[in-house]
This record gives C-alpha cells, sequence and structure tokens, in this order.
C-alpha cells in the first residue's frame, strides 16, 4: 500500500462562535496506517475531528481527503465520501435495538438480512456482545457494549477512513483489552484510523504514527515507536510518564 | 417509545373506566366514549406531522393550523358539485365522495405544506424565537387568505346522507360517522407504525428525533428526509380537516386556530418527537373533551389543561420523551 | 435632567429622536393639533399600547421569555375597573378598588406562571401559555354574573372624567375642557410616567442582570445571579404594567368585554409591534405603535379605496377589503422577522452608528 497521505488538513482555523479553538492544524494521515492524535483536554483533538467531519465548518485552511477537498462540503457528503465516524458520546440510538443501528449504519442496506454476512460475522467475533444483544435496545447496552456498536457501525462496510474519539473513556480495564484486540484486528485488515485518546498505554500499543496537539495546534509529529521510547518528551508534552497511565 | 414502557397506554382504558361512574348510564358512556376516541384520532392525524416535524428537525410550527383551515375548506369547494354522489344514501358513493375531497385536500395542504416549508421555516432552522414568531406570522397570513378565497365566514359542511344517523348497540346509539372516524384514524396510525416500524426510511425518522448529527455524520441527507416529513405532516393535518369539518359540520376561517390549542396540549402531553405519545395524548384528551362536555360543559378546556399539567407532573416531558443525546 | 429622565437610555440616532419627539408632542397636544372624537380615540389607543407593548418588551425583548399569556394580565387591569365601577358606582373608589384586586392578582398568576416557565423548556412555555391565555377568555365569557360573558361591561367613569363634565364653561384653543380630554391627559401622563419608570428599571442594574440572562442563562448563573430571583421578578413586573395598561382602556372606553382585551388578536398586535417596532429597545414601543394604531385606523380607509376600485375583480377585491387588514400586517410581520430583526429602532440605530464610524 502506498504512502500518500489519505487525509490531509492543511492550516485548518475552526471558530466556534467568538472561540477560535484550531489555530492551523497542519496534519497527514497516511492510507493502511493507524495514526494517534493525542494531547491534553481542550487541546482540541475532538475539534479536529468534527471538522474534517463537517459537523463543524474551518473558518480557514483546507481538509483534502483521498484527492478531493472536503472542507465545505456537507457532513452527509463526506460520510458518502467514505469516512466513517465514531464520536466521543458514541452517538448510539438509545430507542433502536442494536440491530436497527446496525441497519443504519450499513448504507447499502435495507434491512438486516442484507447486511454482508462475512462482515457482520467478522464484528460478532470481535464483539460477541452484540450477536447477544442483537434485537435489544441499544439505550440497554452498558457503557463498553455501546463503544463496541459505535465501533461495529463504522466498520459494518468499508470505509477508507475511521475516525474515533477515545474509545476506551470510562471503559473498565478488561473492556479495554477487549477494544486494543478489536483494533489490532482492524489494522490488520488494512484499515486506515485516526484515532484519538486520552491513553497513552492504549495509544502506544496500536499507534503507527502520532500527533500530539496543544490549544489548537499540532506541537509533535513523528512515529509512535519514537515517542514510547523518549519518556522526557512525552512528560513535557502529555504531562505524564508512560507507566503511570494504565 | 420504548416497547417495554406500557404504562402510559393504561392511561386511556382508565380515563375511560374513570368516567363510567360519572357519566351514570351505560348508553351515553358508549356513545361518548366512541365520539371521544374518533374525536381523538382526528386529533392524532393533525398532531402527529407537528410533533415528528419538532422531534426531527426542532421546528416548532405554530401555524400548524392553518393546514387543518386549508383541508377542510379545500373539501367544501370539492363536495360542493358532488351533490349526486353526497345525496345518494349508498355508503359507497358517499365514501367516494369523502374519499376525492380527502385526497385533494391532502394534496392541497401537502403542496402548500411545501411552500411554507422552503419560504417560512427553512430561514429560520435553529433559532427558536424567530420560528414561533414566523410560524404564526404565517399562520395568520394563511388565515386571511382563506378569507379572501372562500369568504370570512362560516360555511356549513354536511354529511352525506349515507353517513347521517347511528347504529344501535344495544341500547347505544353511536353515529355512523364517528365510527368511520375511528377506522381512519386507526388505519393512519396503523400506517404511520409500519412505515416507522419497518422501512428504513421510518427508522432513519426514528434516529433522527434522536441524533440528528449522527444521522448525517452516517452518510445520510436529513435535511431532505425533513422536507419530506413536514409535507406529509401538513397533508395530515388537511385529511384531519376534512374530518373536523365534517365531524363539525360546519367550517370557519379560525378553526386552524382553535384547533391548534388542542394539538399543542396533545404533544406536550405525549412527548415531543413522539409518535406513540401523541396517539395515546390524542386519545386523552379526546375522551377528556367529550366526557367534560357531558358531565360539565363550561370547564371542557379547562380539564384539558389539567389533564396536561397532571401528566407533566407525572413525567415532566411527556408521556414518551424521546430520548435525545 | 434629560439624562436622569431617560436613565440615561438615550436614542442613539438623530432620526430615532425626531420622531420620538414629534410622536410626543403629538399625543401631548393630540386634543388641540387634531380635534375630533376619532382622532382622540387613535390618540388615546396609541397611548394604551405604547404601555401594554412596552411592558411585553420587557419580557420578550429585555429578559427573553415568550409568552403569548400578556392579554391576560391586560385583561384582568381592564375588567378590575370595569367590575369594581359597575358593582360599587362610578367612583375613584371604585377605580382604586379595582386596581387594588387586579395588581396583586396579576402579581400573583405572574408569579406562578413565572416559576412554571423555569421548570419547562421555552416552546413548551409559549405552547402552554397559548393554552392558558384561551382559556382564561373562555372563562371571562363564561363568568357572566361576574364578568357580563360575551356581552362586556359598560360602566360610568368618575364624574371628572365624564364626558358631561366641564371644567371651564368656554373652550380653550377651541376645544372645550371636558371629561373626556381630563380622560385622555390621565392617560397621558400615567403612561408617560410609567414608561419612564420602565426606561429606569431595563437601565439599572436589574435591567443589566436580565440582559446578561437572555443572552446567556448559565453564564448568568455561574457568575453567580440566582436567573429564577430576576426572571420571575421580570414576569410579574411586566405583568403588573399590561395590568396598569388594561386598568387605562377600561377608564377611557367606559366598557370592557373579552374581545376588547382578551382576544388572541392583541396578543398578535402586541407581538406584531414589539417586532417591529424593536425588542429590547423600549423606544421600539413607542414607535412600533404609533405606526401600527395608525395605520390600522387610516390605511383600513385607503385599502377600502383601492378595494372599491377593482369592484369587479374577485379575489383582487377581497385581497384589498379593509377586513384583510390582518393579512398585509402579517405579510409586514414576517418580512420585518427576516429583515429587521431589530425592528425600526435598531435598525435606524445601526445606521446611525455606521455614519459616526469613519
Amino acid at each position: 500500500m502506498s504512502d500518500a497521505p489519505l487525509l490531509t488538513l492543511t492550516g485548518v482555523h475552526t471558530h466556534i462562535g467568538a472561540y477560535h479553538i484550531l489555530h492551523g492544524v497542519d496534519l497527514e494521515v497516511p492510507a493502511g496506517r493507524t495514526t494517534m492524535l493525542l494531547g491534553r483536554n481542550g487541546a482540541g483533538k475532538t475539534t479536529t475531528l468534527r471538522t474534517i467531519m463537517g459537523l463543524w465548518t474551518a473558518s480557514a485552511g483546507q481538509v483534502r481527503f483521498d484527492g478531493q477537498d472536503i472542507t465545505k462540503r456537507a457532513t452527509p457528503e463526506i460520510a458518502q465520501a467514505g469516512i466513517a465516524y465514531v464520536p466521543e458520546n458514541m452517538g448510539v440510538f438509545a430507542d433502536l435495538t442494536v440491530r436497527e443501528n446496525m441497519v443504519l449504519a450499513a448504507r447499502n442496506a435495507r434491512d438486516a438480512d442484507a447486511i454482508d454476512a462475512e462482515r457482520l460475522r467478522w464484528i460478532f467475533e470481535l464483539f460477541p456482545a452484540m450477536k447477544k444483544f442483537w434485537n435489544h435496545p441499544a439505550g440497554l447496552l452498558s457503557g463498553g457494549q455501546k463503544q463496541m456498536l459505535a465501533v461495529s457501525r463504522a466498520i459494518v462496510e468499508p470505509r477508507k477512513l475511521i475516525l474515533v474519539d477515545e474509545p476506551t473513556k470510562g471503559l473498565a480495564p478488561s473492556i479495554v483489552r477487549n477494544m486494543l484486540s478489536a483494533f489490532q484486528r482492524l489494522k490488520a485488515a488494512g484499515a486506515t484510523i485516526l484515532l484519538v485518546e486520552q491513553n497513552f498505554a492504549f495509544a502506544r500499543e496500536l499507534g503507527d504514527a502520532v500527533a500530539v496537539m496543544d490549544d489548537g495546534r499540532i506541537v509533535h509529529r513523528g512515529a509512535m515507536a519514537e515517542l514510547a521510547e523518549d519518556e522526557a518528551l512525552q512528560a513535557r508534552l502529555l504531562g505524564l510518564s508512560l507507566g503511570a497511565h494504565q | 417509545m420504548i416497547a417495554s414502557d406500557r404504562l402510559p397506554l393504561l392511561l386511556v382504558p382508565v380515563l375511560a373506566l374513570v368516567a363510567l361512574p360519572l357519566v351514570g348510564s351505560m348508553p351515553t358512556w358508549v356513545t361518548l366514549t366512541v365520539a371521544g376516541l374518533a374525536m381523538g384520532m382526528i386529533i392524532f392525524i393533525i398532531a402527529s406531522g407537528l410533533t415528528l416535524v419538532f422531534g426531527l428537525m426542532d421546528v416548532l410550527n405554530f401555524g400548524h393550523g392553518v393546514f387543518i383551515a386549508l383541508g377542510a375548506f379545500v373539501a367544501v369547494s370539492v363536495l360542493a358539485p358532488m351533490g349526486g354522489l353526497t345525496g345518494s344514501a349508498s355508503m359507497a358513493a358517499n365514501l367516494v365522495a369523502v374519499g376525492a375531497a380527502m385526497l385533494v385536500a391532502m394534496a392541497v395542504a401537502g403542496a402548500i405544506g411545501y411552500v411554507f416549508e422552503r419560504l417560512i421555516v427553512r430561514p429560520v432552522y435553529g433559532q427558536h424565537l424567530k420560528q414561533i414568531l414566523i410560524t404564526m406570522g404565517g399562520m395568520i397570513i394563511g388565515e386571511e387568505l382563506i378569507k379572501v378565497i372562500w369568504g370570512p365566514d362560516q360555511i356549513p359542511l354536511p354529511l352525506p346522507e349515507g353517513l347521517r344517523g347511528s347504529y344501535l348497540l344495544g341500547e347505544a346509539a353511536v353515529e355512523k360517522y364517528r365510527v368511520i372516524a375511528v377506522v381512519v384514524g386507526l388505519a393512519v396510525f396503523l400506517a404511520m407504525v409500519f412505515v416507522l416500524n419497518r422501512t428504513k426510511i421510518g427508522l432513519l425518522i426514528r434516529a433522527g428525533v434522536q441524533d440528528r448529527e449522527m444521522v448525517e455524520s452516517l452518510g445520510y441527507r436529513i435535511r431532505r428526509l425533513f422536507v419530506g416529513v413536514f409535507v406529509a405532516g401538513s397533508a395530515l393535518a388537511g385529511l384531519g380537516g376534512v374530518m373536523w369539518g365534517l365531524y363539525q359540520q360546519n367550517v370557519i376561517p379560525q378553526m386552524g386556530a382553535q384547533v391548534n390549542i388542542l394539538i399543542f396540549i396533545v404533544i406536550i402531553i405525549g412527548g415531543l418527537g413522539s409518535a406513540g405519545g401523541c396517539f395515546v395524548g390524542a386519545l386523552l384528551v379526546g375522551l377528556m373533551a367529550n366526557y367534560t362536555g357531558f358531565l360539565a360543559p363550561k370547564v371542557a378546556l379547562f380539564s384539558n389543561i389539567l389533564l396536561m399539567v397532571a401528566i407533566l407532573l407525572w413525567r415532566p416531558q411527556g408521556l414518551y420523551p424521546v430520548a435525545k443525546r | 435632567m434629560i439624562r436622569s429622565l431617560l436613565s440615561a437610555d438615550y436614542p442613539r440616532s438623530r432620526l430615532v429622536a425626531a420622531i420620538l419627539l414629534a410622536i410626543v408632542v403629538a399625543l401631548a397636544l393630540a386634543p388641540f393639533l387634531f380635534p375630533g372624537a376619532r382622532s382622540l380615540a387613535v390618540a388615546a389607543k396609541i397611548l394604551v399600547f405604547v404601555l401594554l407593548v412596552a411592558s411585553y418588551d420587557l419580557l420578550l425583548g429585555y429578559t427573553g421569555i415568550v409568552s403569548f399569556a400578556h392579554t391576560m394580565f391586560f385583561g384582568i387591569g381592564a375588567y378590575g375597573v370595569a367590575i369594581a365601577s359597575t358593582r360599587m358606582g362610578p367612583g375613584w373608589d371604585a377605580v382604586a378598588l379595582g386596581l387594588a384586586c387586579a395588581l396583586p392578582l396579576s402579581a400573583l398568576l405572574a408569579l406562578v406562571i413565572g416559576l412554571f416557565s423555569l421548570r419547562v423548556k421555552a416552546i413548551f412555555f409559549a405552547m402552554i401559555t397559548l393554552a392558558v391565555a384561551a382559556a382564561f377568555q373562555t372563562l371571562a365569557s363564561q363568568l357572566s354574573e361576574f364578568t357580563g360573558g360575551e356581552d362586556g361591561l359598560t360602566f360610568k367613569v368618575p364624574a371628572l372624567l365624564q364626558p358631561s363634565f366641564e371644567l371651564f364653561e368656554d373652550t380653550v384653543l377651541g376645544v372645550s375642557i371636558d371629561g373626556r380630554l381630563l380622560s385622555y391627559y390621565l392617560l397621558f401622563v400615567v403612561v408617560l410616567a410609567l414608561f419612564l419608570v420602565l426606561l429606569r428599571i431595563v437601565n439599572s442594574p436589574f435591567g443589566r442582570v436580565l440582559q446578561a440572562i437572555r443572552e446567556n442563562d448559565f453564564r448568568a448563573e455561574a457568575l453567580g445571579y440566582r436567573t429564577v430571583v430576576y426572571r420571575t421578578l421580570s414576569t410579574v413586573l411586566a405583568a403588573v404594567f399590561a395590568t396598569m395598561a388594561g386598568a387605562l382602556l377600561a377608564i377611557w372606553l367606559r366598557y370592557n368585554g373579552p374581545d376588547t382585551t382578551l382576544s388572541f388578536e392583541i396578543m398578535l398586535d402586541t407581538l406584531l409591534i414589539v417586532v417591529i417596532g424593536g425588542m429590547g429597545t423600549m423606544y421600539g414601543a413607542v414607535i412600533g405603535s404609533a405606526l401600527f394604531v395608525f395605520a390600522q385606523s387610516y390605511l383600513q380607509d385607503l385599502m377600502g379605496w383601492i378595494s372599491a376600485g377593482f369592484e369587479g375583480v374577485p379575489l383582487v377585491a377581497a385581497l384589498f377589503s379593509p377586513d384583510r387588514w390582518l393579512l398585509w400586517l402579517g405579510v409586514l410581520f414576517v418580512l420585518s422577522v427576516y429583515y429587521f430583526p431589530t425592528g425600526v429602532v435598531g435598525k435606524l440605530r445601526a445606521r446611525a452608528l455606521a455614519r459616526r464610524r469613519p
């Protein structure tokens, strides 16, 4: 697979009302790799993902995806261009069943039978809870299970890029391990992922490349392996050391 | 509406049963109950569009009443040259005429609904204050235009021959038209339930009511869907207007504003955005209006407000609040 | 002195100031400048609306609360005076008693409604006030023994204000100083005074907090202001001023009925005026009311003339029929919500501001 970036942000600024959140973000996400977007609370990571997705419009700069300029496009079109989004609050439709959530996510399927059986089997392997609760309202799932549902929705059909916002937030360590292995299998299948995380241990296991944000800018970019070695750099950028956070 | 939560559904039979001893006589109670259900069904038909539009796009159309009046007046015009069919004692002939009036009314109301959405509603998405003001303005304009076209006075809308009179259930007299209204209402409700629960569009609507952003992030152009729901809601209001006009046997330009209040009470009771809640709320309001109309006519409008307050005290967001993110 | 009178809330635009001055002078000298019963009636109506709309501006423009029940308080004031005068016979004591009953009742109702508004979302609240106002109007027409029902109450006013009363034998500047004139000046003085009080209120620290709450109530709460208290107080104040307006109207008309004060049409008129005049400006109420009442009274004549011109043409004649006055108002209303959301006053002020900047 080529190393040309699938997604490129150039000088992206985003304003939310009167607040200037992103101050010129430059970011490249190579195809077939997992890029981690790290940073303290309030650094602008979620805003970056939402800007890519068109939920907030960049006030300046450009977002290019798969050779097209998607900066000013509407969210549905951006999604149709091949980007899946797993938001921080998971965006699970509580009143709909797991099945209905999945049918919605599978744009090409009119109903559950039309979902690619192979794909569905793979998802059930990654997340057995999805099969168990197939006909239950999603609102009854636990936090971890909702997160699994959100991720399942993103992969029910092949997507060129998957944006994930803090998938391990608030989850028990065992579920985090579960999530980690699921993502590793996703990686192995060749997915391109841009993942926001605060859990550095998780990020380190999964990431190929890393970009660190602070105050609406990218303050460091490079290979994950390098950052993982350099504890002083970690402490400076993230305010923590590798061993402390699990 | 989560299927497991059936408690509010019980309110309808409970209300009916509570009214029985108060009314005293069984036959009268039967008549009133059927009347109440019929009225409730008509209100449901009118209000369902409004509540879905609000749930889906956060737009509250204070001018929804204008489609009711429009439907009713269009029916008057459609039925006017159909004396042959409406004068006939054959129910089939009558239903053809009434059916035609309903279809035309729905088409006209739907078309005007489209215009309303583009001109009046679309520019003020997301701004609640302006929406309230503008949709109210739209209703004023609509009501006045109706007066321009049909004149400002009341126009009778008599029931066709074959639909008059009552069926006898034991000692109770049950008006034929009301039975038809209940049947039509149920048909609309079932159709709605089918669309909402068994089609992908219905799925999109139910999801969109909860989390519009996420539906867009999944790749669906929900704005287009919204226009469709708005038009459908307006068409349904038109249908409701025809039925309401026949129920009252006359139409006046202000009927939209009058029914508006009842439908607001209904959708507040039901929970904004919930079709199921709207159904329960409409039946409750219809029954309440008829029971109190018989028992204590002076407090009829109040009784519905009291009902609304009582339900809000139990569930402050209505019977089936839509679980928003 | 002007600064203190206007509570430092200047018109901020020469055009606005000029128009305001013209309106105040015209109203002050109305009986002399525009003699005749009809013009005086128009002027009195303008005065009443100024107070009613200004009170609504406090609620909607400054506090950001959309309520359709405002006419309820208007009606309570009018009925208070009407019922008292009918039962006790005409006199200042009847007026005083009427007010003494109406004002606390309004305040209490406003308190209940205000507290309720804080527990539910704005849209809910707006719908509920719609229902409550309708119910109240029905109530007024049904309690006929008390309120005169659909027909309303006709009553006599205190001797000084009765049309037959004459202060001087001779006419002053061609106009006789009779009870009608005195009634008019009572309205003028009271409305002027209460308007200035409203200006004082919205420019006080209380008023500033209201505006902060309107902009962002979370933030205001975080800054330590108990929004509950402020919003409730504002609702009560708005109600009290509306009640006064109602009382004044009753005194002027010597009549009150459900349609005079409680009708939805009046609520809509108030809404139209406050939007067209300019929400959150107070002066918008003055300019808007003058514009509205004037147009309503005289534009209908114009429309009648146009309609007669199109006699034979079916739809067009009906479109311009003077009874369809509300249609054109509705169009104007919708247009102003889109194109002048800040109303006439806001627009003129913006232009003045733009001109001041080089």
